[in-house]
C-alpha cells in the first residue's frame, strides 16, 4: 500500500524543487503541483525584460515541469488567478490607496496556500503539504499547540511572512527546509540532480516587476478602466506647513526618504500619509520614532492568547531585528497594544508586527 | 506511416522517381479521405490540422467581410472569427444551434458562416443540413468544423450540403500534426500561405506525406470498421453515463437529450472543483478534461458550458469523459468506482455542498 499522497507546492525555483526531491528521496509519495497565480501578460507597460523575481512566469511553470518529470513524479498546474485577484491583489491596491503599507506575502500565505492549496491538495487526496519556506513547525505535546520557529538559516528566515497560520494549517503543512543553511539546499539541489539548481532566488513581491509597487498600482487602475482618480496633494510638516506637493499617497510609505523632492536643512522623512486630505506629512528622523503600537487581527501560534502582559521580542517589518517589548492585551480579545522598551523608528500601519520569544514565534497582528 | 519517413521520403512535388511515388501516395491518400467524406478527391486540401483548415476556411473567404459563427465553437474558429467583422450566433440550453438565429444574423456583406458540426465538449451534432439551405439561399458558403464528428457518426458533403469542412487527424486515430479542409468545387478560396503552387494552389508547402498518408489509412479504417466501433463505445458510453447518475447524486449530463456524437459525454457534479476530480482521477490513473486541452491552465470556466447558459460554479463543476477504441468496459466500471469514491471526498470537504 502507498503511503497517502503529499503535495509539495512548488514554484519553479530552487528551494522548492528540492523540498519536492528530498521527500520522495525519503520515500513520500510526492505530487507536484504548481499555483498559477497570476498572468504575468497583464500590465504589458510595466513588464520589462530585466524584471527579477516573478512568480507564475511560463519560464516557471516550464521550471516546475522539468523538476517534475525529472523525479518522475505527477506534476499539476492549478489555476487560482482569480482568488489570488480577489484575497491578495486586490487588498494590497485597496490598503496603499488607504495610506497603510501592505504585505501582499502575508496575504498570500493565509488565503492562497495555507488554504486555496490546502483545500485543493485534500481534495485530491493528499492530507498533507510542504513547501519550501524557511520556518520551523513543530509539535509540543505539553500545551498541546503546534509551534513555529525561525529557520536554522537566520538570513532566510520567513517566519514574519508566516504569523497568520492557524493550528490546524501548520497540523497539516511540512516546511523541510526549515532546519537547513540555504548553502546546504543548493548543494542538495545539485545532488539531486535538479535542473534549476543554478536559478537565482526570488526577490521582492511576486507580481510587481522590480519591486515598483506604485507603478503596478496606476497601470492596475488603467487596466480596470478605473478614471485616474483625483490622487495628487501636498507634503506638510507636522505643524501644517505645506512644503511640496505629491503625485499620489501610495508612492509613499512610513520612514520613506526618497522621492520627496524637498529641499530642507536636514534629511526629511514620511512621518505619516492621510488618503483623507491626501496630505503626507513629512519630518525629521526623530519625529519617526513611537514607543508603542496596536495590532488588530491578532492570531497566536506557539502560545494560547495570553490573559496577562507577556514579553517579546518584536519585529515590525521583515527587515527589522526585533525589539523587546511588552504585549498588553486589550478589551477586543483580536487586538493588542504593543510596548517597546526603546522608541521604534517607523511603526508602519499596514505592516505586521511579530512577536518572538528567542526562535519560538509566539503570534502577530496587523498594525494599525 | 513509418516507411513514408525512411523509404518513401521523395518530394511529392518533384519530377523524379522518388517523388513520383510519394505523389503516388499522396494522391492514394487524398482519395482515401475524400472517399470518407463523400468528396472528390480534388476537394482535398491537406493541412497542418484542425486549427489550419478551420483558420483557411475563414480567411480564405472572408477577409474584409462579416463572419456568421456560434458562441460555443472551437478557440480555432472563434479566435479567427475575432480577427473579423463578425456575429455570434447563441446556443441553446441543450447545446443546439437555432438555424433561424442564423437566418437572422445573415448580412449583405456576410461572406462565411462556420457552425461547427459536433461541439468538442458536449459533443451535440448541429442542424448542418437545415443551417446548409439557409446559406445556399443567400447565396453564402458554409463551413462545418466537423473535427469532432468524423469518424464518429456518418459524414457526406452530399448530405450536408457544406462549402468547406474541417478534420483533424489525431481525432480519428491519425497522428497530431495532420489535417484536412474539404473545399467544394467552385469555391473560391485565397490561400493563407503564399509559396509554390501545392495543393491546387490552396495551401503553399512541401506537403507532409507521411501525416497524409496516416489520415487516409485511418479513414480507410473507419471507413471498414467505424459503424460497429462507434456502436461499442456508444454503449460504453451509454454505461458510463447511467451508472454515474444512478450511483453519484446530484450529477447532471449537460447536452442532454439531444443527438450527440457516441464518445462523449460532460457531467456536471454539482459541488465539486472539476480542477480536483480531474486530478484526483489521473492519480488514480484515468484521464479525463475539464474542457478543452486547449484551454486548460486557463482561470475561466469552459467557454462552451457558460454559453450553454451554466452558471460559472455549475460550469467549474463539469467533467467531459471521451471514449476511445482502446477503452473497455471493465476500464469504464473501474472509472465508475473511482468517480464514486473521488467525489464523496470532495463533497465532504466542500463548504459549498451540504
Amino acid at each position: 500500500m502507498p503511503k497517502n499522497p503529499l503535495a509539495v507546492a512548488m514554484s519553479g525555483g530552487v528551494d522548492s524543487s528540492v523540498v519536492a526531491g528530498m521527500l520522495q528521496a525519503r520515500g513520500e509519495n510526492v505530487i507536484g503541483l504548481t499555483m498559477q497565480l497570476w498572468n504575468q501578460r497583464r500590465l504589458p507597460e510595466i513588464q520589462s525584460d530585466k524584471a527579477t523575481g516573478r512568480c507564475c512566469s511560463l519560464d516557471d511553470v516550464y521550471d516546475a515541469r522539468a523538476v517534475a518529470q525529472h523525479l518522475g513524479i505527477p506534476y499539476y498546474v492549478v489555476n487560482f488567478e482569480r482568488d489570488f485577484e480577489d484575497q491578495v491583489v486586490k487588498p494590497f491596491v485597496d490598503e496603499y490607496l488607504a495610506g497603510r503599507t501592505p504585505i501582499p506575502c502575508t496575504l498570500c500565505n493565509n488565503f492562497i496556500k495555507f488554504d486555496r492549496f490546502l483545500e485543493m491538495a485534500e481534495g485530491v487526496g493528499a492530507d498533507r503539504i510542504a513547501t519550501g519556506h524557511y520556518a520551523q513547525i513543530r509539535w509540543n505535546p505539553d500545551n498541546g499547540r503546534w509551534e513555529m520557529l525561525r529557520s536554522m538559516d537566520r538570513a532566510k528566515d520567513q517566519t514574519y511572512f508566516l504569523f497568520g497560520l492557524k493550528q490546524e494549517q501548520l497540523a497539516r503543512s511540512m516546511f523541510p527546509l526549515g532546519a537547513m543553511e540555504k548553502s546546504a539546499v543548493r548543494e542538495l539541489a545539485r545532488e539531486l540532480g535538479i535542473p534549476t539548481a543554478a536559478k537565482p532566488d526570488s526577490q521582492e513581491i511576486c507580481f510587481v516587476p522590480n519591486g515598483d509597487y506604485a507603478a503596478f498600482i496606476d497601470a492596475y487602475f488603467r487596466e480596470q478602466g478605473i478614471a485616474p482618480q483625483e490622487v495628487a496633494g501636498e507634503l506638510v510638516t507636522a505643524d501644517g506647513h505645506v512644503v511640496g506637493e505629491h503625485a499620489g499617497v501610495h508612492h509613499f510609505t512610513v520612514g520613506q526618504r526618497r522621492g520627496l523632492r524637498v529641499a530642507a536643512g536636514e534629511p526629511l522623512y514620511v512621518i505619516a500619509t492621510d488618503p483623507a486630505s491626501r496630505r503626507v506629512t513629512v519630518g525629521r528622523d526623530r519625529e519617526l520614532l513611537s514607543d508603542r503600537a496596536y495590532a488588530g487581527d491578532v492570531n497566536w501560534i506557539s502560545i494560547a492568547a495570553p490573559a496577562e502582559p507577556v514579553r517579546a521580542e518584536v519585529k515590525i517589518r521583515n527587515k527589522h531585528a526585533a525589539a523587546p517589548a511588552t504585549i498588553l492585551p486589550t478589551s477586543d480579545p483580536d487586538r493588542v497594544e504593543i510596548r517597546f522598551d526603546e522608541p521604534q523608528r517607523a511603526v508602519t500601519p499596514g505592516q505586521g508586527a511579530v512577536f518572538y520569544s528567542g526562535d519560538l514565534v509566539l503570534g502577530g497582528g496587523w498594525i494599525e | 506511416m513509418l516507411p513514408m519517413m525512411i523509404d518513401v521520403y521523395g518530394n511529392a512535388s518533384s519530377i523524379h522517381h522518388f517523388g513520383q511515388t510519394a505523389r503516388q501516395k499522396l494522391d492514394a491518400s487524398r482519395k482515401q479521405v475524400a472517399g470518407l467524406l463523400g468528396a472528390e478527391p480534388q476537394e482535398i486540401v491537406f493541412t497542418s490540422g484542425g486549427t489550419e483548415a478551420d483558420n483557411l476556411a475563414i480567411f480564405g473567404v472572408a477577409t474584409g467581410g462579416h463572419v456568421i459563427t456560434t458562441s460555443f465553437e472551437h478557440p480555432a474558429v472563434l479566435a479567427a472569427a475575432a480577427q473579423l467583422d463578425h456575429t455570434l450566433v447563441p446556443v441553446d440550453g441543450s447545446g443546439m444551434i437555432d438555424p433561424d438565429a442564423i437566418r437572422g444574423a445573415l448580412r449583405s456583406d456576410t461572406k462565411v458562416i462556420s457552425v461547427m458540426h459536433a461541439n468538442n465538449e458536449v459533443g451535440t451534432i448541429q442542424p448542418i443540413a437545415e443551417i446548409a439551405r439557409i446559406a445556399a439561399e443567400a447565396g453564402i458558403p458554409l463551413h462545418s468544423d466537423g473535427v469532432q464528428a468524423v469518424g464518429k457518426i456518418p459524414v457526406s458533403m452530399a448530405d450536408l450540403g457544406v462549402s468547406m469542412y474541417s478534420i483533424s487527424g489525431h481525432k480519428i486515430g491519425a497522428p497530431k500534426g495532420v489535417g484536412a479542409l474539404y473545399v467544394r468545387k467552385g469555391t473560391s478560396l485565397k490561400p493563407m500561405m503564399y509559396g509554390g503552387r501545392h495543393e491546387r494552389e490552396r495551401r503553399a508547402g512541401t506537403e507532409n506525406v507521411a501525416g497524409a498518408v496516416a489520415l487516409g489509412r485511418a479513414a480507410e479504417w473507419i471507413a471498414e470498421h467505424g459503424e460497429a466501433e462507434n456502436r461499442r463505445q456508444a454503449a460504453l458510453r451509454d454505461r458510463l453515463e447511467q451508472s454515474i447518475l444512478d450511483r453519484i447524486p446530484d450529477t447532471r449530463v449537460n447536452g442532454a437529450g439531444t443527438p450527440r456524437v457516441p464518445n462523449t459525454t460532460n457531467i456536471r457534479f454539482d459541488g465539486i472543483d472539476s480542477d480536483a476530480l480531474l486530478i484526483a482521477l489521473d492519480l488514480k490513473g484515468f484521464a479525463v478534461s475539464s474542457g478543452a486541452a486547449c484551454s486548460s491552465g486557463a482561470p475561466e470556466p469552459s467557454h462552451v458550458l457558460l454559453a450553454m447558459g451554466l452558471s460559472r460554479l455549475e460550469a467549474r463543476s463539469s467533467i467531459r469523459f471521451s471514449l476511445g477504441r482502446s477503452n473497455t468496459i471493465e476500464q469504464v466500471d473501474a472509472l465508475v468506482e473511482a468517480l464514486v469514491e473521488s467525489v464523496t471526498h470532495l463533497r465532504k470537504l466542500a463548504p459549498s455542498y451540504a
